[in-house]
C-alpha cells in the first residue's frame, strides 16, 4: 500500500535568496495521525505550502498517495490535500457557508443534488449542519475553524494539514475540535506548537529545526525527551511532565 | 460627495454612467493583467481596506470634518487599474447596500471619484516621482497627488454640474466652493495618504506598487572584482492602455451626451418651461454665463442641443486627460536610463 | 460627504417584496429612479403618486416607516446644500421673511430634495428587503461584469473583518491615552491606516492561498440558480411601470392643452 505523504529530500529557497528547507524527509502511512512540531521560523509553513504545490520544491519530491506534485497534477493533489489555515477568516472566503463549503467540489466540477450531499455530509461530520445558511462572519471562532475543516472535508482529501488548529480556541472548543479529529478516518498532518494537543491527537510526531526533520518518533517519547525539545525551543507548559521512555532513541 | 439622485438631468446621468462603464471595464482587463487570478481576492480585500478607511474622519477646520476618499492612496499602494475597480466597488456597495448614492448617479460617482480621481492622483503621483527616486520622493508624491485629486474632482464635479446640474448657482461659485473646501480636504487626504504610504514602506516597500522602482539592484561581480549593478526591480510603468481610454471614454461620452441631450430638449425642461410659463424668460438669461452660448445647454446662440452636450462632456473629460497627457510626454521626455548603471568599485 | 458606515440595511423577512428576484428588484429600482429623475420639477403631484408607490412597495415589504425615516439621513448634507440653494440663487428674487429668496432656487432646491428622497427611499426598500450576495449574483445577472461581482463579494464578506482590525487599532491607541482632536494628530491615525493595509493585503494573499488550495482557476463556480420568471418580472416591473404612466401620462395631457 502506498504511503498517503511521501517527501522526500526537499529543499527550497525563497526567491530572494533565504534558504527554508534543507531536505526534508519523511513518509506518512495512510490513516496515521502525525504532528510536525518545531520552533518558529523552522520552516513549517513552507513545508506545507509544498504539500499542495503552491510552492514548487527548489529539490526534491512530493507524493501524495503515489502521484507526484506537479504542474500537470495540480487539481488531483489539490482534491487530495485537504489545507487548513490557522485563521479560519481566510479559509472561509464565501458569504455563506453553504457556499464556503461548496466551492472546493464545485472547483472539481460538481452540481446539483451530489454537491448539496457533499456539503451537508461535511458539515454534519464536523456537527455544522445547522449553520448551514449563515455568513461565516456571525459564527464563533471555534465554530469557524470547524467549517474550515468541513470546507476541506468536502473534497474528500486523502490527507488532511492543519495550521496550528488549537490556536485561539477556548478549552472546550479545542475538546470539540480534537473529538472531530480523532473521529475522522482521514490521514491526517498537524503543524502545532501545542504539544499537548499533539500528544492527545496524534501517535507520532515529527520535529522540523532548521530547515530539516531533526527527529522522528513516538509522541510521548519525543515529548519526554526534554534535551531534543530544548535544542528546538520547544517547551512543556508549565506544570506538565511526562516520564522519560526506558529506551533512548 | 455621494451625489444623489436628482442632482444631474437624465443626460448627464446616462453619459457619466456609460464612462464609468468603459472605464472600469479598461481597469478590469489592465487588473487582471497585472494580477492574474489574485484580482478578485487582492482587489475585493483593498476594497475592503478602502471602505474602512473612508471612516476616518479627520478636522479640517473649526466644525467641519471631512473624511479619506482613498483613491490616491489605491492608486499608489495598488496601482491605477486595481485603484479604480476598487473605488468603483466601494461606490457600488455603498449605493446598493447603504443607500448612500443614488443608482442614477452612480455613474457620476465613478467617474468623479473613481475614475478622475484615480487618474489625476496618479498622474500627478508619476510627475513628481519621475523627476527623482527615494523613499522622501514617494512620499512628497502621495501627498501632492491626493492633495491635487482632491479638488480636481470637486472641480469636475463643479463642470458636470455646469453641464446638467439642476440648481440655478453659476458654475464659477459652485467651482470656487467646491474647489475652496476641498483643497482643505485635500490637505487632510494628502496628510493621511503620504504618512500611510510611508507606514508601508518602512515596513512592506515591496507591497507599494507607486515605489516598485526603489528596490535595491543586485550587485553581480565579475572575476576581475569589478561590480556591476542589475536593477531587477518592475518599473511602475505608466498603464499604457489608459491611453487609449480617454480619447475612447470622450467618444462614447460624447455620443450619448449629443444623442440623450437631443431628445431630451424636444421637450423644454423644467428651468426653462418655467421661465416660458411666467413669462420671464428674457430675464433668466442675466447671469454670468448667460451670455456665452452653451449657457442654457440648448439653443442659445444658434449652437443646436446635441453640439452644446459633445462640448460640454469634452471639457469634462479635457481636465484629466490634458493632464494624464502631460504627464506621459514628460515621462517620455526623459527616459530614465538607470536600469543598468555601470559602477565600478575598487 | 456620506462617511463610512458599518450597519448594512438587510432586514430579513419573507414578503412579496423580499421573494422577487434580485435581479428584478435592481432593475426595478434603477428605472424607477430614472422616471424619477426625468420628471419636470413642477409636477407637483407626480412626485406626489411616487411617494405613495413607495409608500405601498414599504407597506407589502413591511418596512417599517421609522427604519426608512432613520437611514434618510444618509441624505443630510444635501438637505444642507438644497435650504442654501434658494439663498445664493440668482434670477428673480421673491421676498419671505424679511430675506429675498431666488425663485429658481427655491426650484431647484425642491427638484433636488423630492428626487433624491425618493431616491433614497427606493435604494433604503432595495437594500432592506435584497440579502446582500444576492443583489451582487441579481447584478450578475444583469450583466455586470462577473469579476467585478466577485470583488464586490469578497469585499462584502471582508469588510467587517477590516473595520474590526480598525475598531481594535483605535482602541489600542485610546488605551495609551490618545484621541484624535485636530490636525496634529493625523499622522497617528494614517499610521495605523499603513498597518491595517498591510493586514489587509496580507490577508488578500492568504486567502488567494486557501483559494488555490481548494481548486480556484480563475472563475467562481456559480451554484446558485437565480432565474427569474416573466411572472416575477411584471411584478418588479410595477413600481417603475406605474411611476413611467404617471410621467408619460403626465406629458400627454400637458402637450393636449
Amino acid at each position: 500500500m502506498t504511503a498517503s505523504l511521501e517527501v522526500r529530500r526537499l529543499a527550497y529557497a525563497y526567491p530572494d535568496g533565504t534558504q527554508a528547507l534543507f531536505g526534508v524527509d519523511f513518509e506518512i502511512a495512510r490513516g496515521e495521525r502525525v504532528a510536525l512540531l518545531g520552533p518558529n521560523g523552522a520552516g513549517k509553513t513552507t513545508l506545507v505550502m509544498h504539500l499542495n504545490g503552491i510552492l514548487t520544491p527548489g529539490h526534491g519530491t512530493v507524493t501524495v498517495a503515489g502521484l507526484p506534485v506537479g504542474k500537470e497534477s495540480l487539481k488531483e493533489i489539490r482534491r487530495r490535500v485537504g489545507l487548513v489555515f490557522q485563521d479560519p477568516d481566510d479559509q472561509l472566503f464565501m458569504p455563506t457557508v453553504r457556499e464556503d463549503v461548496a466551492f472546493g467540489p464545485a472547483n472539481l466540477g460538481l452540481r446539483g443534488p451530489e454537491l448539496r450531499r457533499r456539503v451537508e455530509e461535511a458539515l454534519d461530520r464536523v456537527g455544522m449542519l445547522e449553520a448551514i445558511d449563515r455568513p461565516p462572519h456571525h459564527l464563533s471562532f471555534g465554530q469557524r475553524r470547524r467549517v474550515a475543516v468541513a470546507t476541506v472535508l468536502a473534497m474528500e482529501p486523502e490527507i488532511l494539514v492543519l495550521d496550528e488548529p488549537s490556536s485561539n480556541l477556548d478549552p472546550a472548543s479545542r475538546r470539540e475540535l480534537a473529538e472531530i479529529l480523532r473521529g475522522l478516518d482521514v490521514t491526517v498532518l498537524m503543524v502545532t506548537h501545542d504539544l499537548p494537543y499533539a500528544l492527545e491527537l496524534c501517535e507520532r510526531a515529527l520535529v522540523l529545526s532548521g530547515g530539516v526533520i531533526a527527529a522522528d518518533g513516538p509522541t510521548a517519547k519525543i515529548l519526554a525527551d526534554s534535551d531534543l525539545l530544548a535544542a528546538h525551543r520547544l517547551e512543556l507548559p508549565y506544570g506538565f511532565a511526562l516520564p522519560r521512555a526506558e529506551h533512548s532513541p | 460627495m455621494h451625489v444623489p439622485d436628482g442632482f444631474f438631468n437624465a443626460a448627464v446621468s446616462i453619459s457619466a454612467g456609460a464612462v464609468a462603464a468603459v472605464g472600469v471595464g479598461i481597469c478590469l482587463r489592465g487588473a487582471r493583467k497585472e494580477l492574474d487570478d489574485k484580482t478578485a481576492p487582492m482587489a475585493g480585500l483593498v476594497a475592503a481596506f478602502i471602505f474602512a478607511v473612508q471612516m476616518l474622519n479627520f478636522p479640517v477646520a473649526a466644525g467641519t470634518s471631512g473624511h479619506l476618499l482613498g483613491g490616491t492612496l489605491a492608486a499608489i499602494l495598488v496601482g491605477p487599474y486595481t485603484a479604480v475597480l476598487c473605488v468603483a466597488v466601494v461606490l457600488l456597495v455603498q449605493g446598493f447596500f447603504f443607500a448612500d448614492g443614488g443608482l442614477t448617479a452612480l455613474g457620476v460617482n465613478i467617474t468623479l471619484m473613481g475614475i478622475v480621481a484615480v487618474l489625476a492622483g496618479w498622474a500627478v503621483f508619476r510627475l513628481v516621482t519621475s523627476r527623482a527616486r527615494g523613499r522622501g520622493t514617494v512620499v512628497a508624491g502621495a501627498f501632492v497627488a491626493a492633495l491635487v485629486s482632491v479638488p480636481v474632482s470637486a472641480i469636475s464635479f463643479a463642470l458636470l454640474f455646469w453641464i446638467g446640474g439642476t440648481a440655478p448657482i453659476e458654475v464659477g461659485t459652485v467651482a470656487m466652493a467646491m474647489g475652496g473646501v476641498h483643497v482643505l480636504i485635500g490637505i487632510g487626504e494628502g496628510l493621511i495618504t503620504a504618512v500611510t504610504v510611508s507606514t508601508v514602506l518602512a515596513v512592506r516597500p515591496d507591497l507599494v506598487y507607486g515605489a516598485r522602482g526603489l528596490a535595491a539592484p543586485l550587485v553581480l561581480r565579475g572575476a576581475d572584482g569589478a561590480a556591476t549593478t542589475v536593477d531587477t526591480a518592475p518599473k511602475a510603468a505608466a498603464p499604457r492602455r489608459i491611453g487609449w481610454f480617454l480619447p475612447a471614454g470622450v467618444l462614447v461620452a460624447a455620443l450619448l451626451a449629443g444623442i440623450v441631450s437631443f431628445y431630451a430638449s424636444s421637450s423644454p425642461d423644467g428651468l426653462e418651461r418655467v421661465a416660458e410659463d411666467k413669462g420671464f424668460s428674457g430675464q433668466a438669461g442675466d447671469h454670468a454665463l448667460g451670455d456665452q452660448p452653451l449657457a442654457d445647454y440648448g439653443e442659445v446662440g444658434g449652437i443646436p442641443v446635441g453640439v452644446a452636450g459633445l462640448v460640454g462632456v469634452g471639457v469634462t473629460l479635457a481636465v484629466g486627460g490634458g493632464l494624464f497627457f502631460a504627464v506621459r510626454r514628460r515621462n517620455q521626455g526623459e527616459p530614465r536610463d538607470d536600469s543598468a548603471k555601470d559602477e565600478v568599485t575598487a | 460627504m456620506g462617511a463610512g458606515h458599518s450597519h448594512q440595511l438587510y432586514r430579513p423577512g419573507d414578503t412579496l417584496v423580499h421573494r422577487l428576484p434580485p435581479q428584478c428588484k435592481l432593475a426595478a429600482v434603477a428605472a424607477f429612479a430614472l422616471v424619477v429623475v426625468a420628471t419636470p420639477r413642477e409636477w407637483l403631484w407626480a412626485f406626489g403618486i411616487y411617494a405613495v408607490l413607495l409608500g405601498v412597495v414599504a407597506s407589502a415589504a413591511r418596512v417599517p416607516p421609522g427604519f426608512v425615516l432613520r437611514r434618510m439621513m444618509i441624505e443630510l448634507p444635501f438637505v444642507v446644500f438644497a435650504v442654501a440653494l434658494p439663498f445664493i440663487g440668482f434670477g428673480e428674487r421673491v421676498p419671505f421673511l424679511g430675506v429675498t429668496l431666488s425663485v429658481e432656487g427655491l426650484w431647484a432646491a425642491w427638484n433636488i430634495l423630492a428626487k433624491a428622497t425618493l431616491g433614497v427611499v427606493a435604494s433604503v426598500l432595495l437594500a432592506a428587503t435584497t440579502e446582500p450576495r444576492l443583489m451582487l449574483l441579481g447584478a450578475q445577472r444583469l450583466r455586470l461584469p462577473p469579476l467585478l461581482v466577485q470583488i464586490a463579494m469578497f469585499m462584502l464578506r471582508y469588510m467587517d473583518v477590516i473595520v474590526d482590525e480598525m475598531r481594535r487599532m483605535r482602541v489600542a491607541r485610546e488605551s495609551r491615552g490618545f484621541t484624535a482632536r485636530d490636525v496634529r494628530h493625523i499622522p497617528a491615525v494614517a499610521k495605523s491606516a499603513g498597518a491595517l493595509f498591510i493586514r489587509s493585503y496580507e490577508r488578500g494573499e492568504r486567502v488567494h492561498l486557501a483559494m488555490l488550495s481548494r481548486g480556484y482557476t480563475g472563475s467562481m463556480p456559480v451554484i446558485q440558480d437565480l432565474s427569474a420568471s416573466s411572472r416575477q418580472w411584471l411584478t418588479a416591473g410595477m413600481l417603475p411601470g406605474a411611476a413611467l404612466v404617471v410621467l408619460l401620462g403626465t406629458t400627454l395631457v400637458n402637450g393636449g392643452l
